[in-house]
């Protein structure tokens, strides 16, 4: 069966663009999220009807079919949970248009995020979700799991910016939704599409619309002595109705693990600090730094730093964007957390997280982004004690109960997954389940597309992170650590 | 799927309690949708009201349109059935309103102006300068699929709601999304719900963000001999570093419609937002930038007083209303903003050619209506000139549909033009929210 598969997969492809070697499984059974899960084979689809073939042939010996960018998402969304095809876009890699006047770009599913915004800078654009993955992670993935990043504070996530998707169904038609210009007549079936995670179809070409860069950028490092200072500092900024470009907060423990390896300038002794950035005309992004730094002073920051130039602002930032790998430095493995809550919730549920990782005897790091209430605390395990990975996963499902409980949510940015499935229903009831499930099921009928993400399978974690067929050595419960979290 | 001949009356009664269940055929006909009336309107005043309200209208397989302050029930094609309209104007609340998190939860009913008063309260509002805005209800505007002018700078609902409450065709209350700014939990059902026109479900709760009202605004018109140069201007401030509130572009002949008589030719309205310093910049830039435009043919620039301002803003959010009301029909167009010019040009000669006079108002983004005017106003002139239109827009990838557009002109043409080729993922969605096929059928794009 399997072996039929791969030489109808090779006969369309050729031998070069399909892997099915036990060690080229290996490399794409783990995303960056603590899952595993082994593929049958990976294909490189080099266009538009490469994608439909695959998915026809995949139709035909009835295996799954998961597409995957860059595997820098952190839900687990593109392993193979129930075996099957990975389709990997990284081949199919090209920008296709570039309009300036316009500000949009159609682009292959696997350009990298980053590579868009430096192909348009020269025109004073950039494509706006930035994800701290962003000069790894594709447009692609980010169509799928819908991702933020620091500044989709103020310019919003990967959905406000894709006007239109070519999509291949799993029955193998090839349907463009959206276009170039707004307001197709019609649901807006790119607000489906873009975050359904892969379970509605692939997509083989994405239109999206281009930022204008501001003139003028100030960024800002308050420096705190007390965490709630920092916390309450992002409430009164909000309430007073500044939007920054970003506000992203790093707690005492993360940041001295990133001082230790990035050399920020982030002072060693403090508890806290943010990273405050605004933009827009020369005018109103001094204005508003003046008014920040105020409300910052007030709630008893010690220092609050202006970067002089773009190096002490590209240094800061690298503090913020290198953090995981930071944190990689003090363990082989850990695991990143993405919960939402109000903004005015930020200084209880802080305490809140200290608490609950005391009462587990996990020290638990804070850096998130703390302008839109989207949490990512850092929980640092021992992957091979096994009973320390199932504390850690139940240390993490505290605190996102505790976020639903402060009125949130359970993903803000990493999606669901193959992560958060059972968590589902902490937020969504039946009803709610049921009609997503019929909107998946009338896309995606026979189940083939990324199976076992979203919606709960009735599997405890433990049980779905056992590996299917061990390769080697004696591990059962695989974990990873993280790569680099938005 | 004919709907049974009478409705039994009691159950509606147990459900929403008899006051609120309208039989009365004059009553009956304020509910009317290009003019076939409901058989019954019921007022439900709760979201388990409206559930059951559906569940009931399933079983018996009854065509339901929910409505608001009913302002926009034209839009759309002719229902092909109808027999049930659920007024939605006793879900008049705000559920939760937080303004240190800027978000907001109101039930559907709701109408936009008293949200704005509570709101301003607060120094905050939704931007959505839509038409009827006195009267229009915050589910109809939703549900509807109008725009605004300040989404040049805001975006649009798809943007600024974060989830929704909602009952689909088998009766079950329902929700996605959530009431925090960033939310990827699950899919985004909610948004499938703006500018469906109830074809998807009833609306019963919808969380927003909100959004700091700007301190001051100021706007400033620049007046062109021509659409092209109109056209360069635009696209010289959308490029430039002034992040604007809005931009309009509008024909001399829309300016009378807007009753803009400070403008000459064809013109553009821009409104800055920010402090002092920040406006007196905008002015100078946009002065230099209009200059640019026409070296020598600008015919006025202008930094309007606040009277005027607001009377244009207005006027423009209202260009459809004011000229539906005049008797025309107002076409919706969306295109690129580099072919606002030729796409103005062009459909102002199709109109010419049928002897009928047009005019133009386009969002600086891409996105405008244009109001068609026929002196004898026969459907059969207006026919030809649409079918035009329809297919020029087809052919050069412009989204084109007619929102308001009077019954006899509907029966000879779709207002939503051809399907495209993702119609039948539109009909997916269509059977997965309303299996039974109950709201509003016939009304939406391919007859949905």
């Amino acid at each position: 069966m399997n072996q039929r598969l791969i030489t109808d997969l090779e006969h369309l492809l050729t031998r070069e663009n399909v892997l099915s070697r036990p060690e080229d499984l290996l490399l794409y059974e783990y995303d960056g999220s603590v899952e595993v899960a082994r593929p049958n084979c990976i294909v490189f689809p080099r266009d538009a009807s490469d994608v439909v073939h695959i998915v026809e042939i995949a139709s035909r010996h009835d295996v799954p079919i998961v597409g995957r960018g860059a595997g820098t998402g952190l839900s687990g969304g593109a392993l193979a949970r129930n075996g099957g095809i990975i389709v990997s876009f990284a081949r199919m890699n090209r920008v296709l248009e570039i309009d300036i006047e316009n500000q949009r770009a159609v682009v292959q599913p696997g350009v990298v995020n980053a590579d868009l915004s430096a192909a348009v800078a020269h025109a004073g654009l950039h494509f706006a979700p930035d994800p701290s993955s962003q000069k790894a992670c594709t447009i692609g993935g980010n169509v799928s799991e819908n991702a933020g990043g620091p500044h989709t504070l103020a310019y919003g996530v990967t959905t406000n910016h894709v006007l239109g998707l070519q999509l291949v169904l799993p029955d193998g038609q090839l349907i463009r939704i959206g276009g170039k210009p707004l307001d197709a007549p019609g649901y807006d079936l790119c607000g489906l599409f873009v975050g359904s995670e892969g379970t509605l179809a692939l997509v083989a070409e994405i239109t999206v619309r281009l930022t204008r860069s501001p003139e003028a950028v100030k960024t800002l490092l308050a420096i705190y002595d007390r965490v709630d200072g920092a916390t309450e500092s992002v409430v009164e900024i909000t309430a007073r109705g500044i939007t920054p470009a970003a506000c992203e907060m790093l707690d005492g423990w993360t940041l001295r693990a990133v001082e230790a390896w990035v050399h920020a300038g982030f002072p060693l002794d403090s508890a806290a600090v943010l990273l405050i950035e605004v933009d827009g005309l020369r005018e109103a992004a001094e204005e508003h730094a003046a008014q920040i730094t105020e409300v910052c002073k007030l709630h008893g920051a010690r220092e609050v730093r202006v970067a002089r130039d773009a190096k002490e602002r590209d240094l800061l930032w690298k503090g913020r964007k290198n953090a995981f790998g930071a944190v990689g430095r003090l363990s082989p493995t850990y695991y990143v957390q993405d919960g939402v809550i109000p903004r005015t919730k930020l200084p209880q549920t802080l305490r809140e997280i200290e608490r609950i990782g005391k009462e587990n005897g996990f020290e638990i790091g804070n850096i998130f982004h703390a302008g839109d209430g989207n949490l990512h605390p850092i929980i640092l395990f021992d992957a091979r004690d096994e009973k320390q990975f199932h504390r850690a996963v139940s240390t993490a499902d505290a605190i996102i109960r505790f976020c639903i409980e402060m009125g949130g949510a359970i993903t803000g940015e990493h999606g669901v997954g193959m992560e958060k499935d059972r968590l589902m229903p902490l937020l969504f009831s039946e009803a709610d389940l049921a009609l997503m499930r019929a909107v998946r099921d009338a896309f995606n009928p026979a189940g083939r597309l990324n199976p076992g993400k979203i919606f709960p399978t009735g599997k405890g974690c433990g049980e779905v992170r056992i590996r299917p067929m061990p390769l080697s050595g004696t591990a059962t419960h695989s974990t990873r650590s993280g790569s680099i979290p938005s | 799927m004919n709907a049974p001949a009478t409705i039994p009356l009691s159950r509606i009664a147990d459900i929403v309690g008899a006051p609120n269940v309208i039989t009365d055929s004059q009553a009956l006909a304020a509910y009317s949708v290009d003019g076939l009336a409901p058989q019954i309107a019921a007022r439900p005043a709760s979201a388990q009201e409206v559930s059951e309200l559906v569940k009931f209208a399933a079983a018996g397989k009854l065509a339901v349109i929910p409505t608001g302050a009913r302002t926009k029930l034209g839009i759309g094609m002719p229902p092909s059935r109808y027999d049930l309209a659920i007024d939605m104007t006793r879900l008049d609340r705000v559920t939760s309103y937080d303004p240190g998190d800027l978000t907001l939860s109101v039930e559907p009913g709701l109408p936009l102006a008293r949200l704005a008063k509570v709101l301003a309260e607060h120094h905050q509002f939704l931007p959505l300068a839509v038409p009827f805005h006195e009267s229009a209800t915050v589910g109809g505007t939703l549900s509807g699929g109008v725009d605004s002018p300040l989404r040049q700078f805001y975006g649009t609902a798809r943007d600024f709601v974060l989830g929704m409450e909602f009952v689909s065709g088998d009766g079950a209350l329902t929700k996605s999304g959530g009431r925090v700014v960033k939310n990827v939990s699950g899919y985004d059902l909610h948004k499938l719900f703006l500018g469906s026109i109830g074809s998807l479900g009833v609306i019963t709760r919808i969380n927003f963000k909100t959004f700091p009202l700007p301190r001051t605004t100021a706007t400033f018109t620049a007046s062109f001999p021509d659409a092209i140069s109109a056209r360069e201007f635009n696209s010289l401030v959308q490029q430039s570093a002034l992040r604007c509130q809005s931009v309009e572009i509008f024909s001399p002949k829309a300016a009378d419609i807007l009753n803009a008589t400070e403008t000459d030719g064809w013109s553009v309205a821009v409104c800055m937002a920010g402090n002092d310093a920040l406006i007196a910049r905008a002015h100078r830039d946009l002065e230099i930038i209009a200059r640019n435009a026409a070296p020598n043919s600008l015919r006025g620039f202008a930094l309007l007083d606040a009277a005027a301002a607001n009377s244009l803003s207005l006027a423009i959010s209202e260009f459809p209303v004011t000229a539906t009301t005049a008797g025309a029909v107002v076409a919706k167009l969306s295109c690129l903003p580099d072919s606002i010019a030729s796409l103005c040009e062009e459909t102002a000669a199709i109109a010419e050619k049928h002897s009928i006079a047009s005019a133009h108002i386009f969002h600086g983004i891409g996105v405008g209506y244009c109001a068609f005017l026929a002196p004898g106003n026969t459907a059969a002139q207006y026919r030809g000139c649409f079918q035009e239109l329809l297919a020029l827009a087809a052919a050069k990838n412009v989204f084109a549909s007619i929102p308001y557009c009077p019954l006899e002109l509907k029966r000879q043409l779709n207002i939503w033009g051809p399907p495209r080729e993702d119609f039948v993922l539109h009909q997916s969605v269509k059977r997965a929210f309303d299996p039974h096929n109950i709201f509003a059928p016939g009304r939406f794009v391919g007859g949905l």
